[in-house]
């Protein structure tokens, strides 16, 4: 490639991350705006973090959407765990390939359609919209993501590892949580992490399940949104995005070690491809 | 070794039977309901009767089509650059980090962007063209859409382009291909599967967002997703919902058996 290409490609690259970023910026940009709209910068002001801070609604809003990840990530990935043993450890592909795509259904199925069987699965069963149901949403949805993480880790594992812990006396259960969980923890916390944020991420599902003595961020920014522009959203999404931040730079120091080992690997098995030629 | 797994099993058996079968079942069910409960083809009568669904469906379909279609228009060519950058895992960091950031915070950025005093019209006014209405139009609403599609096409791709073995390049340009041709002959049916899975993760939800069609396009667009939403939330008769969303699922399988990988030869180009 030549330079001048080169150049334009980059000014190309450049032009999607400012379209990417833009929206970003400019609810964190506006946030500071003492003129108490997106629409011109009069001024610096912190009013709206300070508004922030006093609306004990929205922040309890803040802490219980929190708390919904912190849960549903927490049940799912150890639902979720199991559930990727039982499928690397079940005999024959065809079995496996079965509950692997049942295992998918709900990675793939619109939001929307989740929402509403899970409205309608709940009211037949009488449970109340309210925390739980909104709880066991996110756990259900979040568990395909953690099975689908730490698969690939059992399949790297080497089998005769757990030959050698049952020769030495191990029983199943000291077998699962001696050998198998350790080695496939990095695939755990990779998991956590997505159903973490598929928890945080959600809107559709949450506004289905949900009743009225519950409600989560987004839901509340749908409704909030739709009355107009208040500048205590934008602080609020300058803090989310700092977080955000945090958590990928965090999530990018931990899959560092799963990826060099991938890389790894790939590299083994290219110089044997090498070797055999 | 089988007790074991029949115990830690339960959980997740359980999960599959009690949110991924049942749910499916029921809303099939459901479908075949009217407003009573009582047992009806009704719904489906009136849906493939009715004009104005008919109409919503095509309409639902055509602006996914326009979404996905924009969507891969920009992504290919960004995920192409990105694949011959330096610095690549950090540059695909940051494209992935604004999915982090919740949907309804970048519809509410696109509300200040669009609005009538807001920064568009601003410099549209500055610029002599005179404010638009730009909020509230089927081009925000697409646009909107396919800003926040973007990187769910662009990773796919990027990691198909990632696959190409990079001596079949050399290989192409070595026996006189130039840059279109190999661009066109080798690296872009190579990277076929990854725009395969790219569509299925950008058409899919363009299907069934609905708050986006409340908030940016001031419901001028109804989406599949959207009339759901309405069934369920608004109206209450949630057989007439069921039913749309058995269609918004028959239309995800067609969606997939299209763009579905074709069987390969194994073995084949990789060595």
């Amino acid at each position: 490639m030549n330079k001048r290409k080169g150049r334009l490609a980059n000014l190309y690259l450049f032009m999607v991350f400012v379209l990417l970023y833009l929206p970003i910026f400019y609810l964190i940009f506006y946030s500071f705006n003492a003129g108490g709209n997106m629409n011109g910068f009069t001024g610096f002001t912190l009013e709206y973090y300070q508004a922030l801070a006093e609306d004990t609604r929205l922040l309890g809003i803040v802490v219980d959407t929190f708390l919904l990840a912190f849960l549903s990530a927490l049940l799912a990935t150890v639902i979720g765990t199991f559930g990727a043993m039982m499928i690397f450890y079940t005999r024959g592909r065809k079995n496996r390939n079965v509950l692997l795509s049942m295992n998918n259904i709900l990675m793939v199925s619109p939001d929307v359609i989740i929402g509403a069987s899970f409205l309608i699965f709940f009211t037949v069963l009488g449970i109340s919209l309210n925390f739980l149901s909104v709880l066991l949403s996110h756990v259900a949805f979040s568990i395909p993501i953690v099975v689908l993480m730490v698969l690939p880790r059992l399949k790297e594992m080497n089998p005769s590892l757990i030959d050698a812990a049952r020769d030495l006396g191990a029983t199943n259960w000291q077998i699962i949580y001696k050998v198998i969980i350790p080695f496939v923890t990095p695939g755990i916390i990779a998991g956590y992490f997505m159903a973490f944020t598929y928890s945080l991420d959600d809107f559709a599902v949450t506004f289905f399940v949900t009743g009225n003595g519950f409600s989560t961020l987004a839901v509340e920014i749908y409704s909030r949104a739709r009355q107009g522009i208040s500048l205590e959203i934008n602080a609020l999404s300058t803090l989310l995005f700092l977080f955000s931040m945090i958590l990928v730079i965090g999530y990018y120091f931990i899959s560092q070690g799963n990826t060099s080992k991938k890389q790894k690997s790939l590299n083994k098995s290219r110089q044997e491809a090498i070797d055999t030629l | 070794m089988t007790k074991t797994k029949t115990m830690y099993s339960i959980p997740y058996i359980l999960w599959l039977l009690l949110f991924v079968v049942a749910p499916v079942l029921l809303i099939v069910y459901q479908s075949f309901t009217d407003i009573d409960g009582a047992f009806t083809v009704g719904n489906y009568g009136k849906y493939f009767t009715s004009s104005t669904a008919l109409r919503m469906t095509f309409n639902s379909l055509l602006y996914a089509g326009i979404i996905t279609a924009a969507v891969l228009l920009i992504s290919y060519p960004t995920a192409y650059f990105l694949s011959r950058t330096v610095h690549k895992q950090l540059w695909l960091m940051l494209i992935i980090l604004p999915t982090w950031i919740n949907l309804l915070l970048k519809a509410y950025a696109f509300i200040g962007i669009f609005s009538v005093n807001g920064t568009i019209n601003n410099f549209l006014e500055f610029a002599g063209i005179g404010r638009q209405q730009i909020l509230f139009t089927d081009t925000s609403f697409i646009f909107v859409a396919a800003y926040i599609e973007i990187p769910f096409m662009i990773l796919p791709i990027f990691n198909a382009l990632e696959e190409m073995n990079p001596s079949l390049i050399s290989a192409s340009r070595d026996l006189g291909a130039n840059t279109w041709q190999t661009f066109q002959r080798v690296i872009l049916p190579l990277s076929m599967n990854g725009v395969r899975s790219g569509v299925q993760a950008v058409f899919i939800p363009s299907l069934s967002l609905f708050m986006l069609t409340r908030l940016i396009g001031g419901n001028r667009v109804i989406t599949l997703g959207k009339a759901i939403e309405q069934h369920f939330m608004v109206t209450q008769n949630w057989g007439m919902g069921s039913t749309i969303g058995v269609i918004l699922i028959l239309s995800m399988v067609a969606i997939m058996l299209l763009t579905g990988e074709k069987k390969r030869r194994k073995g084949g180009n990789r060595a």
